[in-house]
């Protein structure tokens, strides 16, 4: 790349080249009969030269999304609306696919379990913002280490993570079951026992995403300015009296942030149901999540427009959600 | 008088660090016992010391193949993100053009998108190509990334706007301005993107859960998720391997842990 960029830059020569005060008076002397016009388009979208690096540089990734990502989405919005055939027709169904999902009897159970598995991932957020706002007292070496020890779970590959817990969650060799033996409670079989498996996955869950929060609220606690807390002080407020007359308030952005990004990945939650319990599990026609059906359908069963159709409902249920975040967050977010 | 009051504060951090990490210790225990002593009851806290197991991992999986797979599908995705997100980052934050706003908001509608609606025409796609099970497959549709795009046009407008003016000043052209002056400055938000996007790719799921179903084209995530489903309960072994998949990821946190927790941070801010 180096080698090609003195050739184009040599290229256009100085005169022509995009400069924001040079632009206008060239543009406009070039259409002379209408230099309002000229002079307004110039000054909103800049010199067609401008223009032509512009699209250039952002036609691969424009390109890569349109054929990966845009297309698709058009796609999957289409065949939520068509049967499959065995060979690989699709016919138009109208709102067949909608209709035979909302009345899958595996719906109610699979929403239910997405909406638990959510709430409780929301209990993430006053344990990360108490754990940040003690780690933001300690100074020196320590701060470092406490946040490499809370950010290796979250560095974790998903699938290693789910094996390890699968292990600790064992209900015959189980470290967990071993440890609450000790105080007189018999474990169930964690993950293999559809009353407790969603439980068993939100709190790996919790466990993985801990630090990235912290890492949120961290950054929050640093904008919010020493003289609060000195005013506080002086004003006779103990440290909990400052934690939630002034910490919480003015952490509520990041409060916020982490709240729309919790339920927007807890409605998606797929890979723990897959990795902690597998297909083969006992529990798991007990503890399926929505993002679960999707895959079950599309890729095992062979109903892509069913799938497709979940698929379009997921995405309209994360729309409404995070808009009703925005209208409410008026009432309860402080933007300093 | 300051480390009295702060001794409860390291209390509480110290446990809640323990939490953290006891499940990789005991990760780390399991996989240095042999089978019998994995399932005593009651357990055994003692290591055995049977490294024999590490070695075991790469005969009961072709584990070697699966990581040199994770590790080429990382460096590909991570260099085409960086160069493709920046041009267009750069682009849609400094250069005017006429569509700009329209597309950029077409670029954010895509980020609002879960990845279950476009999972299906990809595989399509892939399928039509004749890509499934291939590395190119698995590679393709995250060399574009729309967060990525969004994160370094922030980045990019967030520097200041008289170095650029000096050298377009100088007759640089567009392109010589972004390659030589403006990626040098926005070095620290490229390194961001770029530990968060290899991040992301070691441990991505379920798309290569898709669209490879021949253990010789899997990355590492998706060959322990189908190992586990399989005759293996060997506990000792499984624990090594997936230490081994997970090690390469927490090397690079320990090393590059300002940037990461830097990129988030700034990805929690906008």
């Amino acid at each position: 790349m180096p080698a090609t960029e003195p050739a184009v830059a040599g290229g256009s020569p100085p005169p022509a080249s995009p400069t924001s005060a040079a632009a206008p008076a060239a543009a406009g002397a070039r259409a002379a009969g209408r230099p309002g016009l000229a002079r307004r388009v110039v000054a909103r979208h800049g010199h067609p030269r401008e223009w032509v690096w512009g699209y250039l540089m952002v036609a691969p990734l424009a390109l890569g999304l349109a054929g990966f990502y845009l297309w698709p989405i058009v796609q999957s919005v289409y065949y939520s609306f068509t049967s499959w055939g065995a060979f690989g027709g699709q016919q138009w169904a109208g709102l067949a696919n909608y209709r035979a999902f909302l009345s899958d009897p595996q719906l109610p159970k699979a929403a239910w379990n997405t909406v638990l598995y959510s709430l409780l991932l929301l209990a993430s957020i006053p344990v990360s913002i108490v754990f940040a706002a003690l780690l933001n007292q300690v100074r020196g070496r320590s701060v470092g280490l406490y946040r490499t020890l809370y950010f290796i779970p979250v560095v974790s590959m998903p699938a290693a993570v789910a094996m390890v817990w699968r292990w600790l969650y064992n209900g015959d060799y189980g470290l967990i079951n071993y440890l609450l033996s000790l105080i007189g409670i018999h474990g169930p079989h964690w993950v293999s026992d559809g009353r407790f498996a969603v439980y068993a996955m939100a709190l790996v869950g919790i466990w993985a995403v801990i630090g990235y929060n912290m890492i949120i609220f961290a950054a929050g606690l640093k904008g919010i300015p020493r003289h609060y807390y000195e005013a506080a002080e002086l004003d006779g407020a103990g440290r909990v009296r400052q934690f939630f007359s002034i910490t919480l308030p003015l952490l509520s952005p990041s409060i916020f942030f982490v709240s729309v990004i919790t339920v927007i990945s807890g409605l998606q939650m797929f890979d723990y149901v897959l990795l902690m319990l597998g297909r083969s599990n006992p529990a798991l026609a007990d503890s399926k999540t929505i993002a679960y059906l999707f895959y079950e359908y599309v890729f095992l069963d062979n109903e892509q427009g069913m799938g497709c159709a979940i698929a379009v409902v997921l995405t309209v249920v994360l729309l409404l959600l995070t808009a009703v975040q925005f209208r409410l967050q008026k009432r309860w977010v402080h933007y300093a | 008088m300051r480390s009295q009051r702060l001794w409860p504060v390291h209390v509480v951090l110290a446990i809640g660090a323990a939490a953290m990490i006891a499940p990789f210790l005991w990760q780390l225990l399991t996989s240095l016992q042999t089978l019998g002593e994995a399932t005593h009851v009651p357990p055994t806290f003692l290591p055995g010391w049977r490294w024999s197991n590490y070695g075991e991992v790469f005969t009961s999986m072709p584990f070697l193949r699966q990581f040199l797979n994770t590790v080429v599908i990382t460096v590909v995705r991570v260099a085409a993100q960086l160069l493709f997100c920046s041009m267009a980052g750069y682009a849609f934050a400094r250069l005017r053009f006429p569509g700009r706003n329209v597309l950029f908001l077409v670029l954010l509608s895509v980020l609002m998108v879960p990845s279950q609606v476009y999972l299906l025409p990809q595989y399509q796609i892939l399928m039509h190509l004749g890509l499934l099970n291939t590395l190119t497959g698995i590679v393709l549709p995250g060399l574009f990334s729309a967060f990525g795009t969004f994160m370094l046009r922030q980045f990019f407008l967030s520097l200041p706007v008289d170095v650029e003016e000096a050298a377009r000043l100088d007759g640089a052209g567009p392109l010589r301005i972004f390659w030589s002056v403006m990626l040098p400055l926005a070095k620290p938000g490229l390194i961001s993107l770029g530990v968060l996007t290899v991040l992301w790719s070691w441990n991505d799921l379920l798309w290569p859960l898709v669209v490879t179903s021949d253990a010789g084209q899997m990355p590492l995530s998706v060959g322990l998720a189908t190992l586990q489903g399989e005759h293996v309960t060997d506990y000792p072994v499984l624990m090594a391997g997936s230490l081994l998949a997970s090690l390469p990821m927490i090397a690079m946190f320990l090393v590059s842990q300002r940037r990461i927790t830097e990129g988030i941070a700034f990805t929690g801010s906008k």
